[in-house]
């Protein structure tokens, strides 16, 4: 038996649907706590000499927080930004180069700071 | 499958409306939201920095240090908290609680009180730290 659902699905802005919002409520359970972690290591870090704060960041549970905390915000902010793109860009060809877009730019950021944290913890 | 242009109907937009505090926080929640994606390109440029040789995190440190720094690293602050605990709001509607009037507005107000006022006690905290 067809029922209709089959004609609507995936034919929304998204062309998907409860994954996107599970994933965005997973990422945001895990900010809280790691962006308050973060916060209070840059809390303390505040004034401190160059040593000082590698001396923090090479710390391997701080380290690891960090690293936590980049995955988890990068793919909160990059599936968030997406979902602006899908409410204001209505051109197929501009939504597409916009959404591409958002995922190089999360990327970038990602390779950037997880690079600049391992050369902090192995490579100075 | 033939490709035909659906005009599909448009609900009013935000200028109709007259402003609530619900709505106020649900755009603010998403401006926040939009400033922390951009946001990131400091924290990157921070680690590099930290990464890098002694005169890069001279030159980070004394523009986080400057008042254009810390006026944008004060926005920063109140931006994160802000869209977290919108976040927090989100999570108590997700549980089917909390859609009454008076609770939404509460929510609304409380998000915006609870920001400000934990962006100010991270300043000052940090302050008192410093020294």
């Amino acid at each position: 038996m067809r029922t209709p659902l089959s004609k609507v699905r995936g034919l929304g802005a998204a062309h998907s649907g409860t994954g996107h919002f599970w994933l965005q409520r997973l990422t945001a359970v895990a900010n809280v706590p790691l962006v308050i972690a973060f916060l209070i290591v840059v809390v303390s870090l505040v004034g401190r000499g160059h040593a000082a704060v590698i001396g923090k960041l090479a710390n391997p549970l701080v380290a690891v927080i960090i690293l936590a905390a980049l995955i988890s915000i990068l793919t909160h902010m990059r599936i968030g930004m997406q979902v602006i793109i899908e409410d204001y860009v209505h051109s197929e060809g501009r939504k597409v180069i916009a959404v591409m877009a958002n995922t190089l730019f999360t990327f970038a950021i990602g390779l950037v700071a997880v690079y600049a944290l391992l050369k902090i913890n192995f490579g100075l | 499958m033939a490709e035909t242009k659906i005009q599909r109907p448009l609900s009013p937009h935000l200028s109709i409306y007259r402003l609530t505090p619900t709505m106020v926080m649900s755009i603010v929640h998403r401006i926040t939201g939009a400033a922390l994606y951009f946001g990131t390109l400091l924290l990157a440029w921070w680690l590099l920095a930290v990464a890098g040789p002694a005169g890069q995190f001279e030159l980070a440190n004394a523009f986080f240090a400057s008042w254009l720094g810390r006026l944008i690293l004060f926005g920063y602050t109140w931006a994160l908290l802000h869209h977290m605990l919108g976040g927090i709001r989100h999570f108590i509607w997700d549980t089917g609680a909390g859609y009454e009037a008076h609770e939404r507005q509460f929510l609304a107000i409380a998000t915006l009180v609870g920001s400000v006022t934990l962006t100010v006690a991270v300043w000052l905290f940090a302050y008192f730290l410093k020294g």
